[in-house]
């Protein structure tokens, strides 16, 4: 009677399981599978919505394929939980076989689902979270960040900070290893003063506190890393608090977006940020994938979009230069660090750690001539050819 | 200054989580039930106010509608599911409460999607100098405001009302209340609603806040039983004073406490050690109420 | 209390045990590490159900315990520490002092008090482990290494996802047998008595305060191993673990199998992960049909599903 009652579930489980996958079975090795694991809910779902539709749209562009490949995309939320993205990552490697798995903001949740991939052989394309550690001592032939190293929007913002003159800066990131990154690029390059180093609780909202702690140190500017839903609700409460008057608020690029610009409104007009990417880039892919993108999704692109469809590129890339041979991994490694594609943001190449090397411009926000806000970068980029300051750490040579 | 600001704010937060605490102690109290999903009910007002507020593009219409559609959700919850779990142990009733919480948040995401925005009403972006030297942000001005005015409301209502001294009895006395011929299970739907109605403030004004997701319950609803329990269960005078204070050192002790780290941490360390420790004085504080006075600070029954 | 026929037994435990190649051969050995997942969850409800079924205590603070031992380990493993045993030690050691400690001062309390109290306690914990940078903070803490068992050829590495599982059935089957002993005895029966009427059983001389400790922690105990065993297979700890909705979901897994019966936590466990699992595969709202099962089981089968069973 016990056996019946304990093997019940189980046999009924394993037999629906086998039936799925029967189902899958029936596709053969001819396409590319492609794991994507984002955040597609909560505050910080605009992030990885633009990814996904970044992502997406390039496969649509090349008719279904990447690379001369039948793409077939898994897309799953990580409901902004590292376990939850432990097992979507699990699933996709074990059961589903992905070839590549993408798509992850957030840095936290990205190391702890990492493993997943990496330990079973699978590349990991990163449209997003690039932190210091992978840069540096942990860096792995299976990770290509196809972003920007995490410090490297903060390092261009420190810059700008010297060029604008100012001595003393109030800074304000989430405790995790990207906000740390973030702080740290802000202060390796900034020459002036830090009056305060406030880290919030990753996914914090109410920001009274630290406000009324800048209010009480009286920075010349503040400069925070917060990026979706923090960011909205910090810019709003800083601007209902008053300090927008006497403080000059500094920000990266993914906190000066079309994700907060439209949430937060007016008062965003003028400020300047640091980005890699600006939605009014000149060249050719750019302005090809701006217009595709408007025409499909009837909004303007984030740079997260941007970052999404240079990833699904860089696997079409390394697809169409194997051949569609993707059983042999050096030879998929070695075309992805070759990334020959046309990048939305103008030339890209790979460093030894297999992060970008690339130029980082100054944006404002101003007007689109349409009543809206958008931003508007600087011809001259603020850091030229840059990479990052961890490759020394890293193993890999070449 | 700085500490004044601070203080205000844990007075803000304080009086919200005094919202939700009243309607949980009041249900504690009277019926002796415990419901897991009041942080539910909070999830509900707050989704509901969001969803009529970008609709109709007025927050106030938000805040109504959330309070009066989430009140009767309450009542209808109440009378056609929780009602039977009054006679059961407390175990059955953390079981079916907490089955209600995964009910509620699968339907709530289904119904408006994982989460909404809200935004304060547009008169109150700004802020408001209310000394030299300190601005304050006026939509957290507004909260206290309605927080202190609902207190009192709640004070007039449980003191000077029949259905107050109804309420008074019944947590008091229960047994006794029934036996003096009150209609207890009528006066548990009012007071079940009454107390939905509460949360749905709390949702609809912490909204903008915090964020209207899904799940934006389960931290919030911990915090207001520690609230009951340092208060008094069924005490409103109690959930008040104990929100509050909870409110304060939680405020107070992450800020002061991420100052006093900072001295001999590096900042990331104190940053996380900070809010920790204040949330565990929170917890602390509660296990000494329980160890020395049990009934609470201001216990309801005699 | 119904003894299982020994061939049905001896037949379980075989297809349990030869589950990793059943599952190799048919294609799905991703589902090895939901097994898995079931065994941990199934030591650590049936630990619950020790104090929540026999002892009636109503701990709202369980996952500490799973969370301290998960931890323990962890935090060891990234010190460089890989031996099982070491683990293993370390986490009876936490898990003990710590369910000794607030043992202490819970079982002091009654009713709805013992509830939140056990309740603060696990959140005060909860709070530690966010603050805790070093090791991982909110975070989490990732494992590159296992729990190694012996040295040499006979080395037991956890790291290898079939070792893992045999290893936390052998656990399992070890506390389910110790269980299984303890409801005759004269402890088991202490125990049940004070549960049923504890004032009655004080005045018959029952040391009940002391019972009930030693009951919790034993329960703490064995908790903590399935939290080092959890940690194994997961290769990643995170305060989440400790967080209440964490141990309401082994309440309900307790409740859901039937409270005071030896298979009533593996039957919790096993439902509630599977149900997790195939409605998940349907639909993203299996929370939604989870939930009316679970209701369900309140309202219609008070003695949960093992009860029902056992009726016929």
């Amino acid at each position: 009677m016990l056996k019946r009652l304990s093997m019940k579930p189980l046999a009924a489980a394993c037999i629906a399981a086998a039936l799925a996958c029967a189902a899958s079975w029936a596709a053969a090795a001819d396409k590319v599978k492609v794991g994507f694991v984002s955040t597609l809910s909560g505050p910080s779902s605009a992030l990885g919505i633009d990814i996904r539709d970044g992502f997406l749209l390039a496969v649509k562009m090349n008719g279904g394929k990447l690379g001369g490949l039948p793409a077939e995309v898994i897309v799953a939320d990580d409901q902004f939980k590292p376990d939850v993205a432990k097992q979507l990552f699990e699933k996709d490697v074990k059961r589903d076989k992905v070839d590549f798995m993408t798509g992850v903001v957030f840095s936290n949740i990205m190391l702890a689902a990492l493993p997943e991939a990496l330990d079973n052989k699978v590349f990991y394309i990163s449209p997003n979270a690039a932190p210091s550690s992978m840069a540096g001592k942990d860096c792995n032939p299976l990770f290509f960040a196809v972003s920007w190293p995490n410090d490297a929007y903060h390092e261009a913002a420190g810059e700008f900070a010297n060029t604008r003159g100012l001595k003393s800066v109030y800074l304000v990131a989430p405790n995790y290893q990207a906000g740390k990154d973030s702080l740290a690029g802000f202060k390796r390059t900034f020459k002036g003063q830090v009056v305060g180093e406030n880290y919030t609780k990753l996914g914090q909202l109410d920001y009274a506190a630290e406000l009324a702690e800048i209010r009480a140190a009286k920075p010349q500017a503040v400069y925070i890393f917060l990026p979706g839903g923090m960011g909205i609700n910090f810019i709003k409460q800083y601007v209902g608090a008053g300090l927008g008057k006497d403080t000059q608020l500094l920000l990266p690029g993914f906190s000066a977006d079309q994700d907060v610009i439209g949430p937060v409104g007016p008062a965003m007009a003028g400020l300047f940020n640091t980005a890699h990417w600006s939605p009014d880039f000149s060249n050719a892919a750019n302005q090809k994938f701006v217009a595709a993108f408007e025409q499909e999704y009837h909004r303007v692109p984030t740079l997260y979009a941007s970052q999404g469809y240079d990833a699904a590129q860089l696997i079409a890339a390394a697809v169409r230069d194997t051949k569609g041979r993707l059983e042999d991994h050096e030879a998929v490694r070695k075309a992805l660090k070759a990334a020959h594609f046309d990048s939305v943001r103008g030339p890209f190449k790979f460093n030894t750690n297999q992060y970008p090397i690339q130029n980082y411009y100054v944006r404002t926000i101003g007007s689109d001539g349409k009543g809206g806000l958008v931003n508007k970068s600087f011809n001259e980029p603020i850091l030229k050819n840059h990479g990052d300051a961890y490759v020394q750490g890293c193993a890999m040579k070449g | 200054m700085l500490v004044l600001e601070q203080a205000l704010n844990g007075l803000q937060f304080g009086l919200m989580l005094f919202l939700l605490a009243a309607g949980l102690t009041l249900v504690f109290g009277v019926m002796d039930m415990i419901n897991l999903a009041h942080g539910s009910l909070y999830m509900v007002g707050a989704f509901v106010a969001a969803w009529i507020a970008g609709r109709t593009g007025s927050f106030a219409l938000g805040v109504a509608g959330g309070v009066v559609l989430t009140g009767l959700f309450g009542v209808v919850l109440e009378a056609g599911l929780l009602r039977t779990l009054y006679a059961r142990d407390h175990l059955s009733q953390v079981l079916a409460t907490f089955a209600l919480i995964l009910i509620l948040n699968d339907g709530v995401k289904f119904v408006f999607g994982t989460d909404l925005p809200l935004s304060a009403p547009a008169a109150f972006e700004g802020p408001v100098e209310l000394l030299p030297g300190l601005s304050y942000p006026s939509y957290r001005l507004l909260i206290l405001g309605v927080g202190i005015v609902l207190a009192v409301l709640l004070w007039l209502l449980v003191q000077k009302t029949r259905l107050g001294a109804l309420v008074r009895a019944g947590a008091s006395n229960r047994t006794m209340a029934t036996a003096m011929g009150v209609d207890i299970p009528k006066l548990f739907t009012i007071v079940f609603g009454i107390g939905a109605a509460l949360c749905a403030v709390a949702g609809a004004f912490l909204g903008p806040l915090l964020a209207v997701q899904v799940g934006m319950g389960e931290n919030i609803l911990i915090l207001a039983f520690v609230v009951i329990v340092i208060g008094g269960i069924g005490s409103i005078r109690g959930a008040l004073v104990g929100a509050i204070l909870v409110g304060c050192v939680d405020t107070l002790g992450r800020t002061a406490l991420q100052h006093a780290f900072r001295a001999f941490l590096p900042p990331q360390w104190a940053s996380a050690a900070g809010p920790a420790v204040a949330s565990i004085a929170v917890y602390v504080f509660m296990a000494v109420v329980l160890a020395f006075r049990p009934q609470g600070l201001f216990p309801a029954r005699g | 209390m119904r003894r299982a026929a020994p061939l049905a037994l001896a037949a379980l435990a075989v297809l349990a045990a030869a589950l990793p190649w059943l599952l190799q051969a048919l294609g799905l050995d991703f589902y090895l590490s939901l097994a898995n997942r079931i065994v941990v969850a199934a030591i650590a409800a049936t630990s619950l159900n020790l104090v929540l079924g026999y002892g009636g205590l109503v701990s709202f603070g369980h996952a500490a315990f799973v969370g301290l031992g998960a931890y323990a380990t962890a935090i060891l493993v990234s010190e460089g520490v890989t031996s099982g045993w070491a683990h293993l030690g370390a986490t009876l050691l936490v898990a003990g002092v710590a369910a000794l400690v607030i043992g202490a001062i819970s079982l002091r309390t009654r009713g709805v008090y013992f509830i939140m109290i056990t309740l603060a306690f696990a959140q005060m914990l909860f709070y530690l482990a966010n603050s805790t940078k070093g090791y991982g903070g909110d975070e989490g803490l990732n494992i590159r290494a296992r729990s190694v068992l012996g040295a040499g050829t006979f080395a037991v590495d956890l790291k290898n996802p079939v070792v893992c599982y045999e290893t936390a059935l052998v656990v399992l089957a070890l506390v389910l047998a110790a269980v299984a002993r303890f409801v005759p005895s004269r402890f088991g029966r202490a125990v049940l008595a004070i549960r049923d009427d504890d004032v009655r059983a004080e005045a018959l001389g029952f040391p009940t305060y002391r019972l009930k400790l030693v009951l919790f922690v034993v329960a703490g105990m064995l908790g903590g191993v399935a939290g080092a065993l959890a940690v194994n297979q997961q290769g990643y700890v995170s305060p989440n673990v400790l967080h209440w909705t964490q141990s309401g979901t082994f309440m309900v897994m307790v409740i859901l199998g039937g409270v005071a019966s030896v298979w009533g936590g593996v039957i919790g466990a096993a439902v509630l992960l599977l149900l997790q699992e195939v409605l998940g595969a349907w639909t993203e709202y299996w929370a939604f049909w989870t939930g009316w099962v679970l209701l369900a089981v309140v309202l219609f089968a008070r003695r949960g599903l093992a009860g029902l069973l056992s009726a016929r």
